[in-house]
């Protein structure tokens, strides 16, 4: 996984609350076997008609939204199936990070194996940051001081560390736990004999 | 120190705690399917890695398949890859498979207890959200994404932060016509769509105890549309039962083992949860979803309701945006809506005791000549037996399809989809747009809902039906 890097980019202000993974890639482009390639689907149903013709008014398609690193979103984004599709569209798009005031909990989880950063903000400061995004005008974002800064001025958001410490590093998490093996040869030794159901003697 | 179901379960299941927070937590039980798993084994493939218990994995593909006509295998060609990739995979990393004409394929969170493979006490994932069903025999499981299939099949394990305790109580008893679909869909309203996030919900009181497993399966699986990666539901005998002599279940002394560890799976009389509402049996109605979120629900006696009432601007904006693309006027009645299409079947109600209901309702009557409907069975199992009891001959009688086994019209990922504008009431989850095919218009319902649905041509009361 990449290491996460500041941003400094015009957000993109989609206004919308619960905006789920259906939207955010509709299940046709579920089919794939690859990672790779879902950025020009993302949000397909707002951004092209029915018989694949861009629509126009939709804000990705447009300069200087279409290159946008961050999307701002109304609340509960990511809400619905858990597919890391969803996740891996918004990369390969280009966006880095999301900002909205709250989260599915699995699409919060699927960002941080992927590098994205989504960041929790009172509604207050996404309506401050829309005026950025309607301005055509740049944010940006600092993850080792946890702060978004847009005009003169700067405000903090919370992570927790371990979250930080992955996109920082763009650690493997596979990794760091296959260094756990010995704990995890010593669980499966002690539930040999007090769960011996588990390893399956059907 | 007293403990819920969820402390205890999770206490059970830790490998390691982390100094960061964050927990290393043991996976008993794994389901695969073949739309989130493919990039997990290539994962696997490009580190050179393997699965660490194999035996612990269990794999079926559903969200592809044909519902209609197998013998010529599957046409359309990305879902054949995808199938056959699951395949491939199986047999390189040793998982077992039920492949896609083996009797008892079917919806990945339909077979898993089924077969006893899902197990109270344990901890369950599954690179699907509606994996929260398995919840409902007290397992703590949840849905993840492939990043996390990659990592359970690598390690057996997960890195979880522990979520929250959230109790819901659903008190005394159901008026007639009213079931667990609509308990479910009452507590997404009434906490809406994002009211658990964060928390392990656990669904207790008199109606939950009073319901049949399989009942119970329709509540956990929704947990997830209301926010929730896991409901639970605590074991009792009714449990126990089922899981008597099922092929993957525990044999001989080790029944006797986990039984005895089974019946410690509940919340200690004194425990504490972060949350806790209580909901009365008798104030739940049948009801229907208006909108494009599972919160918007309201009675089938109701009227759609007018987005010019909400005082939150956000809402009131979403309102508009559903019902323009629901297609529905404030204020109409929800009886007046008319249907094209009934959809039975998903991991939310295709299980033995929703076709029954369903056919019960429906014996000796035809659908409306304007509908289109079909029943998908959630696995082959439930399919034959369904069949044996003639429940397949009364929904076909009626003007029903009868189809073969899979997530079908749920999500729509093969050919089973709405056209656009086209309007079903589906026992499936989730109404969001073109969830059903783009443009399609979905109100979720219970099968009782689904056939007064089919009778009458348009939303129905179940209580009017007979």
């Amino acid at each position: 996984m990449e290491k996460f890097k500041n941003l400094k980019s015009i957000p993109a202000y989609l206004s919308l609350m619960n905006i789920d993974t259906d939207m955010i890639i509709p299940k046709q482009f579920l089919k794939t076997i690859k990672r790779t390639g879902l950025g020009k689907s993302l949000f397909y149903e707002m951004r092209y008609d029915e018989s694949g013709k861009i629509i126009e008014n939709f804000i990705l398609n447009n300069e200087p939204y279409s290159k946008s690193k961050i999307l701002i979103a109304g609340k509960n984004f990511g809400c619905g199936s858990s597919r890391e599709h969803a996740p891996w569209a918004l990369l390969d798009f280009g966006i880095k990070c999301v900002i909205s005031t709250s989260y599915a909990d699995i699409f919060y989880n699927n960002c941080f194996n992927n590098g994205i950063l989504p960041i929790k903000v009172n509604e207050n400061i996404i309506q401050e940051l829309s005026e950025y995004s309607k301005r055509k005008e740049e944010i940006e974002i600092n993850l080792e001081n946890q702060e978004i800064s847009y005009g003169n001025k700067s405000v903090k958001f919370n992570l927790d560390l371990a979250k930080k410490t992955r996109l920082l590093k763009g650690l493997d998490e596979i990794s760091t736990s296959l260094e756990k093996a010995p704990s995890i040869d010593q669980y499966e030794n002690k539930i040999k004999n007090t769960k011996p159901w588990i390893a399956r003697n059907d | 120190m007293a403990k819920t179901l969820y402390d205890k379960i999770w206490d059970d299941h830790l490998v390691h705690q982390q100094s960061d927070g964050t927990a290393l937590l043991y996976v008993d039980r794994h389901l695969v399917h073949e739309v989130t798993s493919p990039q997990a084994f290539e994962g696997l493939r490009e580190q050179n890695r393997k699965v660490r218990r194999p035996e612990l994995t269990l794999a079926v593909p559903d969200h592809n398949v044909p519902t209609t006509d197998r013998s010529k295998g599957i046409l359309d060609n990305e879902s054949k890859i995808q199938v056959d990739t699951l395949r491939n995979n199986c047999k390189e990393f040793d998982v077992q498979l039920f492949d896609v004409n083996d009797k008892r394929q079917g919806i990945v969170h339909i077979i898993g207890p089924e077969q006893g493979f899902t197990q109270p006490g344990t901890v369950i994932v599954c690179g699907d959200s509606h994996t929260a069903t398995h919840g409902a025999f007290g397992s703590l499981a949840f849905g993840i994404g492939t990043s996390e299939v990659e990592h359970v099949l690598a390690t057996q394990t997960l890195i979880q932060k522990k979520s929250k305790n959230f109790r819901i109580n659903v008190n005394g008893k159901l008026p007639a016509g009213v079931t667990s679909k609509d308990v479910i869909l009452k507590i997404i309203g009434t906490i809406g769509t994002a009211g658990g996030t964060g928390y392990v919900i656990e669904f207790a009181g008199e109606v939950i105890r009073n319901l049949s497993v399989e009942q119970r399966m329709t509540i956990c699986n929704m947990t997830i549309e209301g926010g929730a990666r896991a409901g639970l539901i605590a074991p009792d005998n009714k449990t126990f039962e089922y899981f008597k002599d099922r092929p993957m279940s525990p044999k001989g002394n080790n029944w006797n083992k986990a039984l005895a560890h089974w019946k410690t799976l509940y919340s200690d009389e004194d425990s504490v949860f972060d949350k806790e509402i209580n909901i009365e049996g008798k104030d739940i109605e049948p009801l229907v979803t208006w909108g494009t979120s599972p919160q918007d629900v309201s009675p089938i006696t109701g009227l759609v309701p007018d987005p010019e009432k909400e005082n939150d601007e956000e809402r009131k904006t979403a309102m508009y945006r559903s019902l323009e693309y629901m297609g529905l006027k404030p204020n109409m009645k929800i009886s007046d809506i008319k249907i094209d299409t009934i959809f039975i079947g998903s991991c939310t109600n295709g299980r033995i005791e929703d076709l029954r209901l369903a056919a019960k309702l429906l014996e000796g009557k035809k659908i409306a000549k304007n509908v289109k409907a079909i029943v998908v069975p959630g696995s082959g199992l439930v399919k034959r037996q369904a069949e044996e009891e003639g429940l397949d001959k009364i929904f076909t009688d009626a003007g029903f399809e009868w189809r073969e086994p899979g997530c079908s019209m749920c999500l729509a990922m093969n050919d089973d989809k709405l056209a656009s504008k086209e309007r079903c009431a589906s026992t499936s989850n989730r109404n969001f747009e073109g969830r059903q095919g783009r443009g399609g218009r979905t109100h979720l319902v219970s099968p009782g809902m689904a056939v007064a649905a089919a009778i009458q041509g348009r939303l129905a009361d179940v209580r009017e039906i007979n």
